[in-house]
């Protein structure tokens, strides 16, 4: 449990590094460990988004050839979709929020100088920069990159034979996921250590911001989630390239046998979901924390009901490892385990409702700013309601024999588990860029990015949901087969102007970010007056985060406005406040 | 700022709701005995969670404009929250979740909790990149044996199959690359799949079904109007995927019995 004081502060504390190398590249610091997987990220998210650009532009000019890149053909669609899904999901949302700054500010906001094994720290890092390199070695490799989706679905992810992009290409990408679990797992195990033994004098649990719990409930889940993956991923590689048969019953390729017999493709199904559903909640849960965390600070207000946020994460991650059948109501499982998912899954929606209801009750009779990082909380709030919304839908088997692999569940997920986290790591950039690098992000340009990204995001996944009602599948590279599809193209054509104008806005916030490293005004130790420990420490925080004194916490982490205090916040550190709520 | 936010989350919530309300866009035409059921469960769901998802967006949109920042607000109110509220809201959802859950149970497991009828019309649908089959056993009642050996996917028809002509009950069996059936009658549909996972999805009848290989899905549905419906490939199977789609045309018991009697002469 908890080792408080000293003792344990004194095994982490490593000296400052001196040379570039060992205090920038291969560093142990859990600040520039941060700093690189956010850069990491940001790369991944330029790709990412690269990627989803050129296959709006394929739906509606499929013959259209772009300069360098040429005509994309069907399969190269295909293989398009399959790395954006892959690299947003685990390059980006899994990356960013938690690799990034859940390294960087869990352990100065517990009170700690670094994370519990810097050394494992340094090594999740590099292993999920090289798990990216071998993803994107799939796109140059002969045959290209995979064509299965970022869910690989066997028999296809498993059959050489399926398709171009299946050969070497989808080696490549179970290899680079395999990779990237490896180092998800050690940064989960390092993240749960730091935050039990990690705590600084005071600092108890129930006094923890919201962000750690995040961070906290988002390790355990990766833990229990990517050990899975990886054991699948491994079965998939031997039935591709061993010649066993976990996942491949007997059948033809285009009339030739496949060598393969007895396996099960639902077995695969088990096991991605199995980790899937759970990755829904590791992209999310941390915007969760950081959207608490915000709006309590830009309320000037106590954030509504700490404790009922809390639990209502811990049963949040409880469920999410029980619903993940529900992304196979059409796949041929039993109907009757469909009953028991769908049961469980709207369920689920119980504590994300207490979430709303609390964000909702923490900006009643606040006296709030609007700065940026609080716009983008509030566009959170917003996405997380109406990706929220639809989730009831698809959880009732029912209608998802009409909604499963249409556009309406790219619209759902889009909105929530993608943009909705991607707003969180907005806002939590905003928030904290003057901490890491010592000056202001441009607020002007922060507000028109705010606009672009939010009325665009709409603009771009609210049709989607109108499409999938009209029975558009997903995942088709041409809409001229279908008659029935015909009617919908200019809601297509609508999706795609919007997404320029919507990608277009997000340079703003790339300008915005190195611009301002460079010429942003330079920042006080608390510019938000926010009450939680990095506010404290110099900005940048020094290596040991705390300048050689060890904080001592007295106060829960949202403390605004108590009456009779000197100041409208009263820092963790301050003398304890009388309890009188 | 507090009140352009006001206006631009309003905007958007009315706008996205009218859209829906209008059903500019909406369920194609239902045309199977399923489909009132699960047509009128989706309005329930649609206006439950369309009045929470307008009140949610509304009262953010309001909250944000009311308690801005500005020179003569009053002082924040210093509040942990409401264990009341809280237990009121948690059971609230609880009960519209569940209870929304529970309505559609009963129309989910009247339509896969039982096996067809025994009078029902056989047809086995087999796909493969990137084409659908229908297979009808004829008057024997039985299903020819097919073999994965004997598979030829440029034969078409039954040599893609794999229909294993040796056998007596596959003498009579009738492949179509259309889906013909009765008006009227429920439909056994028993899928398979030859290489990769597809999708047999019936906009129209409101039936979707993965076709997996390896294994023999059982369904059924009721057409309940006659016309020509569009059938398309769901689970994404490949280069071709978007074009893998085929016709079912519903047709009268007569039209039916010709067409099936058509195709046995054919064989002859």
């Amino acid at each position: 449990m908890a080792t408080h004081g000293s003792a344990a502060h004194e095994t982490h504390a490593h000296a400052a590094p001196q040379g570039f190398i060992r205090k920038y590249v291969f560093s142990l610091d859990h600040k520039v460990i941060g700093i690189q997987y956010y850069f990491l990220a940001l790369a991944a998210v330029m790709v990412g988004m690269f990627l989803s650009l050129l296959m709006r532009i394929h739906l509606i000019w499929p013959a259209a050839a772009l300069p360098l890149i040429g005509e994309i053909k069907p399969e190269a669609y295909l293989s398009l979709l399959t790395m954006h899904g892959t690299i947003m999901v685990f390059f980006v949302l899994t990356t960013a929020p938690q690799g990034g700054f859940g390294n960087y500010f869990l352990p100065i906001q517990i009170g700690a100088p670094d994370m519990a094994f810097p050394v494992l720290n340094m090594l999740s890092f590099w292993t999920t920069l090289l798990g990216f390199l071998v993803m994107l070695a799939a796109f140059i490799v002969p045959g290209g990159a995979p064509l299965h989706g970022w869910t690989g679905y066997a028999p296809m992810s498993a059959l050489q034979s399926a398709g171009p992009g299946e050969g070497l290409g989808a080696d490549l990408w179970i290899i680079s996921i395999a990779i990237f679990c490896l180092g998800a797992l050690m940064g989960a195990l390092n993240f749960i250590t730091t935050t039990l033994d990690m705590r600084a004098k005071g600092m108890t649990m129930m006094r923890m911001p919201l962000t750690c719990w995040a961070w906290f409930i988002t390790a355990i889940l990766g833990l229990l989630a990517f050990g899975v993956l990886l054991s699948g991923g491994i079965l998939l590689l031997m039935d591709r390239n061993l010649g066993s048969s976990f996942f491949v019953p007997l059948g033809t390729v285009n009339g030739q046998l496949t060598g393969h017999r007895g396996g099960s493709p639902l077995l695969w199904q088990h096991l991605f979901w199995f980790f899937g559903h759970p990755e829904v909640y590791i992209a999310i849960l941390p915007a969760m924390g950081l959207a608490s965390q915000l709006l309590s600070v830009f309320s000037r207000k106590p954030i509504f009901g700490y404790k009922a946020m809390v639990y209502a994460m811990l049963s949040i991650g409880f469920l999410g490892f029980m619903v993940w059948g529900h992304h196979m109501f059409m796949s041929g499982m039993s109907p009757y385990s469909a009953f028991a998912f769908s049961v469980l899954t709207m369920a689920i929606g119980v504590p994300s409702a207490i979430k709303t209801f609390n964000w909702l009750g923490t900006l009643l009779h606040a006296r709030i700013r609007f700065e940026s990082p609080m716009l983008f909380a509030i566009g959170f709030v917003s996405l997380f309601v109406s990706g929220g919304i639809s989730g009831p839908f698809l959880a009732q088997p029912v209608l998802d024999i009409q909604l499963h692999d249409t556009y309406f569940v790219p619209g759902h997920f889009h909105l929530i588990m993608g943009v909705a986290s991607i707003f969180g790591i907005f806002a939590a950039t905003y928030y904290w860029f003057p901490k890491m690098f010592g000056r202001m992000m441009s607020e002007r340009l922060a507000r028109w990015h705010f606009w672009f990204s939010f009325v665009g995001t709409y603009a771009i996944f609210m049709p989607m949901h109108y499409l999938g009602m009209a029975g558009h599948p997903r995942r088709y590279s041409q809409l001229t087969e279908l008659a029935y599809l015909h009617p919908l193209i200019p809601l297509q054509k609508f999706i795609t102007y919007a997404a320029f104008v919507t990608i277009a806005g997000q340079f703003l916030f790339v300008v915005n970010l190195f611009w301002s490293m460079k010429y942003g005004a330079k920042a006080s130790d608390n510019p938000w007056e926010a009450t939680t420990l990095e506010w404290i420490t110099a900005t940048p925080p020094p290596h040991d985060n705390f300048g050689g004194h060890t904080p001592v916490v007295h106060n829960g982490p949202y403390e605004y406005g108590v009456p009779g205090a000197p100041r409208d916040f009263v820092m963790q550190t301050d003398p304890e406040i009388a309890a009188t709520h | 700022m507090g009140l352009v936010l006001l206006i631009v989350i309003w905007l958007i919530t009315i706008l996205s709701t009218y859209f829906f309300v209008a059903k500019t866009w909406w369920l194609p035409v239902g045309a199977s005995a399923a489909a009132p059921a699960i047509d009128h469960h989706f309005a329930t769901t649609f206006i439950i969670m369309g009045i929470v998802f307008v009140a949610a967006q509304l009262s953010l949109g309001a909250l944000v404009w009311m308690y801005r920042d500005r020179k003569d607000a009053p002082k924040p109110k210093y509040s942990h929250g409401n264990m009341k509220m809280e237990i009121i809201w948690t059971v609230l959802t609880a009960v519209l979740f569940v209870g929304l859950n529970l309505m559609s149970s009963s129309i989910w497991a009247s339509e896969r909790f039982r096996a067809a009828d025994p009078g029902a019309v056989r047809v086995e649908v087999t796909g493969m990149q990137f084409a659908w089959y229908f297979r009808y056993p004829g008057p024997d009642g039985r299903f020819g044996t097919t073999k994965p050996e004997l598979e030829d996917a440029s034969s078409g028809g039954e040599g893609a199959l794999g229909l294993d002509t040796a056998d007596p009950a596959s003498k009579d069996d009738v492949v179509s690359g259309t889906m013909f059936v009765p008006v009227n009658r429920e439909v056994e549909v028993i899928l398979r799949a030859h290489d990769v996972i597809h999708s047999l999805f019936i906009p129209a009848m409101r039936f979707k079904q993965d076709a997996v290989p390896g294994l023999a899905i059982h369904m059924h549905f009721t057409p309940t109007q006659t016309g020509e419906y569009e059938i398309a490939c769901a689970e994404l199977c490949g280069m071709g995927h978007y074009k893998m789609h085929g016709m079912l045309k519903v047709v009268s018991q007569e039209e039916f019995d010709q067409w099936l009697a058509a195709r046995e002469a054919e064989k002859q």
